[in-house]
């Protein structure tokens, strides 16, 4: 898979976010973003799974720049999957409905096949003893993973995570990132933010260091963090990898 | 007299809280009794216009009702438009929510019956009377509903999007869902406000449950006789409507 960023900016107020930022990123299975918070990481996930759209400059996704209609950017949106921070899940549906709603009612399979759908998927991720279960009543960890089988029910392209154990205590952590991994090995894509850097250096094929309104060094994982090129990346490597 | 105390670090036992009830039942009414019973006269005379008493009720729970589905569309309606990125429609909302509430109902009823409505030669008691009422209750639960609207997440919205919900689909399967519950509560107690509101509507000669107290009053001259079926005519719907607000605000607590 392969994106690419062409002078892109984004601001939100008089904040320059992201600050004509260019890059090309191509990798197989997992490309992971990291860096301090504040530093524009969450914004380009969120320019790259068509919530916000750039003030200026182009996103390329696999040679197809996004379009700028959110018409065009809801058709687009349906084709990835994209899981947040926390908060993902309809706090009103069941595990097995919130996994249901999309197939049903933007994917336009029938009720039946779209719980049917759901319960294979909530099946694979250990989850089918909670299907039932509004998000109030899960885990952290169980509502992540039932955010990520939601997902990945629709058959997305590829799909973005955003931080999404940053919320978790580290047992949770752990589980929803046995998913991430088991993902990876089913071939799936998936651009990844994330602050667990062991977890980036094992799974990721290629680390981006985004900081400051734009990336900064990117690399594949094991000579990204061994050998960082740039005194800000190694600063910021240092800094956290010191407890 | 310890048990007539209810402390949070000693609840007082239940047979107490029965007891204390049921006493206070026993001695209010014979306070009621010593001093009313002088001034009922005859239940007789009363009893024979029952039927005036259910005409008028009847009237008042079907203004009631149509003025709860009329005035929950107002509601929502303006709710949304209050919502709009339309200036036009954004400030027409807010000016009626503002003003609406900011004006006595007397004045609504008075000034929609005989300022507006009669002017545009239109003086169907009944229709112009439920509709004042709802565009009065209307306000108010537009207010409830934006307020629900707005309690709702910046993240849910994200995570409709996401999906690829369309507006209209996210506020019909994420968004209307969870602000339904949310105001269910705040929305009961708006209905029984508007059973009891319908009640100013007598002014302008709605012959509803007050408008037959009064016809019976002065057709009987039995003021107390008359006035008491009417409050407990209300609390025949209001009572029901505020215990089942209680019983919805114990049920919607789910965490998010």
């Amino acid at each position: 898979m392969k994106v690419e960023f062409r002078n892109v900016t984004k601001a939100f107020g008089v904040n320059r976010v992201l600050d004509d930022v260019s890059f090309e990123a191509e990798f197989a299975h997992v490309l992971a973003l990291i860096g301090p918070s504040g530093g524009g990481k969450s914004t380009l996930l969120r320019l790259l799974a068509g919530l916000d759209r750039p003030d200026s400059g182009t996103i390329l996704v696999d040679g197809n720049a996004l379009e700028r209609s959110e018409e065009a950017l809801r058709l687009y949106r349906r084709t990835i999957g994209t899981v947040f921070q926390a908060y993902n899940l309809f706090p009103h549906l069941s595990a097995r409905a919130n996994v249901a709603l999309p197939l049903a009612e933007v994917h336009r399979l029938s009720k039946g096949d779209a719980l049917r759908r759901a319960d294979d998927v909530l099946h694979r991720f250990q989850l089918a003893a909670h299907a039932g279960k509004q998000p109030g009543l899960l885990s952290g960890g169980q509502r992540q993973r039932v955010a990520i089988a939601r997902a990945l029910a629709i058959d997305p392209k590829f799909l973005l995570l955003d931080e999404p154990t940053s919320a978790l205590d580290p047992e949770m952590t752990a589980e929803v990132l046995d998913v991430i991994a088991e993902l990876r090995d089913l071939g799936k894509p998936i651009i990844l933010v994330t602050h667990e850097m062991g977890f980036a250096r094992q799974s990721a094929d290629l680390v981006a260091f985004v900081a400051d309104g734009g990336l900064r060094e990117s690399g594949p994982a094991a000579e990204f963090f061994s050998n960082p090129s740039t005194p800000g990346t190694r600063k910021f490597l240092e800094k956290i990898l010191r407890y | 007299m310890e048990f007539l105390f209810d402390r949070i670090e000693k609840p007082s036992p239940r047979w107490a809280k029965a007891a204390t009830a049921c006493g206070l039942l026993v001695m209010y009414s014979v306070l009621c009794f010593w001093i009313f019973s002088s001034s009922v006269q005859d239940w007789k005379k009363v009893w024979g216009y029952r039927v005036v008493f259910l005409n008028g009720w009847m009237t008042t729970v079907g203004i009631s009702a149509v003025a709860l589905v009329l005035s929950t569309a107002f509601g929502v309606g303006a709710a949304l438009a209050r919502r709009s990125a339309f200036l036009p429609l954004k400030y027409t909302a807010i000016f009626y929510v503002e003003t609406i509430r900011g004006l006595p109902l007397m004045f609504l009823v008075l000034f929609g019956f005989y300022g507006v409505a009669d002017k545009l030669g239109w003086n169907d008691r009944l229709p112009v009377g439920v509709l004042i009422l709802s565009l009065f209750s209307g306000a108010y639960i537009a207010e409830v509903i934006r307020a629900g609207i707005e309690s709702v997440g910046r993240s849910q919205w994200d995570s409709a999007r996401a999906i690829g919900l369309t507006p209209a689909q996210a506020y019909r399967f994420v968004i209307f869902p969870q602000v339904l519950r949310q105001t269910l509560p705040p929305l009961a107690g708006q209905f029984s406000s508007l059973i009891k509101d319908s009640s100013l509507l007598y002014i302008v000669g709605v012959s509803e449950l007050t408008f037959a107290a009064q016809q019976v009053n002065s057709a009987t001259y039995s003021t107390f006789e008359a006035y008491l079926p009417l409050g407990a005519c209300y609390l025949v719907l209001t009572l029901p409507v505020s215990l089942w607000t209680k019983i919805l605000e114990r049920k919607v607590r789910y965490e998010s």
